[in-house]
């Protein structure tokens, strides 16, 4: 479902290298909007290097990095955001002991003025999270309900909805699902479709194959630092994908041996 | 278009109702209201008659409460942030000594030695804070090393210049100065004269000041208290600036990913601190006349007792400024109110330690209804 004649990112070629290890050894990728990209590769693959890269964590070694079609540099990770390149890290960037909506609005506080003083306005931030989570079919006891009480799976949410909220227009997705049961996990995947059809685009990492093909529109296989080659939805079965990421045909004896898809 | 699951709306079926017992419990002032409450009970029934709740009791504990409320304000909002700062009941020393050496050894006008002795203090609180953030080491090393530095200074100071560990004459000297006045003086004067007249406190019955209320008025200190911890309350729970407190001491990384400058945050607490610091040193001094080197001993301790009875977690990330104020009431109200009740002096030392341990206890335990762990 390519809704956007031009991508919103591009990465062409990307190299990255530290020291002699070559992490990185041309990578291109490209992700349109209301897609959600998925970028799959076993432990190793290069994966997190490439979304450090696009996040501007990391600065390429070679290659070039397209926004909105014109070529991007990002000094640091700031300037990504500000650019609308959110990313919602496996550890999480939420604090357990505070509220949801005092997490959802940190070091973004809405303020209002009383005087010659600024105050928190907390009133909006409340009703803010609220209606985001509502949004994203979580219903919270309480806008003042501790972070810590919520699933893995729901936490994983709130920081998908804040970075929404807060005009991401691509969406890195840094492995949400990798330590959720599989309930969470569908919540977690019906969150994605629903950013997806906000027209934002969704890069999302994984090396789970079944929740890539609940979600993705599109199947980028990393491996030993190269691409593997993109593939469709509908275009590739599991059993493939599964082939490309562990990199040969070995899995299939192993596989074979243990009586079923890994 | 695909096969993803339906989002789990509604409530879920396994997370219990909290009761209210339970929501209470989870704030963090729980424990420092059913102390403060007990305290008062107790002395009520086992000292009423001692004299504890006339006019003078009153402002006996009240005083000594306010003492404590100062330095556990800026201890609560700096551990809040993730921080200690062992160094508070020297800088309470020294703070005092600088005041006594500018304006009694100098000569300097009070104002001028109050003003550059906070902004010593103030200094000296941003240098701790900049060597634990530069370091990265935990701040608890870093605070004792000034609590011997600044311990030191002011034995050594009064040592070298006047021979003695003690500077006196600051009352003289401050007679008429408006800023020892903002730290010395008394307010509502007109108030309690008034309250001894229509007979509603005591007056003197004899002597030079014979009509006079007992009570003069209400000191600086007590004001200078309540102020503190309406600024550290309003400033922790009503501003942006107190969710980056917070945030910086729930989980610095995670705060610095959100965009929060947590080096600022802890650093602007360490210099709160000191400010804390300061103001008791000042206001103690003021009351007193004198310095001495030893002012402000264990009182560092103290404020933290102080704070984690108002129900903060030492980790950080957790507290309340009114927790830590009816933290440092009950040491107020059981110090002196033990004196009244006639009880060896000693034994509050006991209390302390006892309180301490409940009050841990009691927040590794809210913690974990919080936080959902197990």
């Amino acid at each position: 479902m390519v809704a956007d004649t031009q991508p919103i990112i591009e990465m062409r070629n990307i190299e990255k290298h530290f020291g002699s290890v070559i992490a990185l050894a041309g990578v291109s990728l490209d992700v349109y909007r209301g897609e959600c990209h998925c970028l799959l590769g076993d432990n190793g693959a290069g994966k997190s290097t490439f979304i450090k890269t696009m996040s501007g964590v990391h600065k390429p070694t070679a290659g070039e990095i397209y926004f909105e079609g014109r070529p991007m540099h990002f000094d640091d990770p700031r300037d990504a955001i500000a650019a609308g390149i959110a990313t919602v890290h496996q550890h999480l960037a939420m604090i357990p002991l505070m509220s949801v909506s005092r997490n959802f609005f940190m070091g973004n506080e809405p303020t209002k003025k009383v005087g010659p003083f600024r105050f928190f306005d907390h009133e909006t931030a409340n009703r803010i999270t609220m209606e985001e989570m509502r949004k994203m079919g979580i219903n919270l006891r309480g806008p003042d309900q501790a972070v810590g009480t919520l699933s893995g799976g729901e936490r994983q949410t709130v920081a998908i909805a804040r970075a929404v909220y807060f005009g991401a227009k691509v969406l890195i997705l840094d492995e949400p699902t990798s330590a959720l049961g599989v309930r969470q996990t569908a919540n977690v995947l019906a969150t994605i479709d629903k950013v997806r059809k906000q027209g934002i685009a969704v890069v999302f990492i994984t090396h789970n194959v079944r929740h890539a093909l609940a979600v993705g529109d599109r199947f980028t296989v990393l491996n030993r630092g190269r691409t593997l080659g993109t593939a469709k939805r509908g275009e590739i079965t599991p059993e493939e994908l599964q082939d490309m990421m562990a990199g040969g045909q070995e899995l299939v004896a192993l596989e074979e041996s243990l009586g079923g898809t890994v | 278009m695909s096969e993803t699951a339906q989002p789990a709306a509604g409530v879920d079926e396994r997370v219990k109702e909290i009761s209210r017992f339970r929501k209470a419990l989870i704030r963090p002032e729980l424990g420092g209201i059913v102390g403060t409450v007990a305290v008062f009970t107790f002395f009520l029934l086992f000292a009423f008659d001692s004299g504890m709740f006339a006019s003078q009791g009153i402002m006996n504990w009240s005083q000594v409460s306010a003492q404590f409320m100062i330095i556990a304000v800026g201890a609560c909002l700096l551990m809040i942030a993730g921080e200690f700062d062992l160094s508070v009941g020297s800088m309470i020393g020294f703070a005092g000594m600088m005041i006594a050496i500018f304006s009694v050894t100098l000569g300097w006008p009070v104002w001028l030695a109050i003003i550059v002795t906070f902004a010593m203090c103030i200094a000296l609180g941003a240098l701790n804070g900049f060597i634990v953030i530069r370091t990265g080491l935990p701040s608890f090393i870093v605070t004792l090393a000034f609590l011997f530095i600044l311990r030191g200074f002011t034995i050594y100071f009064p040592q070298t210049i006047e021979r003695k560990t003690i500077i006196g004459g600051i009352k003289d000297a401050a007679e008429g100065d408006w800023l020892g006045a903002v730290f010395g003086g008394k307010i509502l004067t007109g108030l309690f004269n008034w309250m001894g007249e229509a007979g509603i406190i005591a007056t003197f019955e004899r002597g030079t000041r014979a009509g006079q209320p007992v009570v003069e008025g209400v000191p600086m200190l007590i004001v200078w208290a309540i102020a503190l911890v309406i600024f550290g309350h309003v400033l922790l729970t009503r501003t942006q600036f107190g969710n980056w407190i917070f945030a910086a001491g729930g989980d610095a990384e995670a705060a610095r990913n959100s965009g929060v400058p947590v080096s600022r945050v802890k650093i602007l607490m360490f210099m709160f601190t000191a400010f804390c610091a300061a103001v008791f040193a000042t206001c103690q001094v003021m009351e007193f006349g004198s310095a001495g080197a030893d002012r402000g001993l264990l009182k560092e301790f103290e404020a933290i007792i102080a704070v984690v009875i108002g129900g903060a977690l030492l980790t950080g990330g957790y507290g309340s400024v009114i927790g830590a104020a009816l933290g440092a009431l009950i040491f107020g109200v059981v110090q002196q109110g033990l004196f009244f009740a006639g009880v060896e002096s000693s034994l509050f030392r006991v209390f302390l330690g006892v309180i301490l341990l409940f009050a841990v206890v009691l927040n590794t335990y809210i913690r974990r209804i919080i936080t959902g762990e197990r």
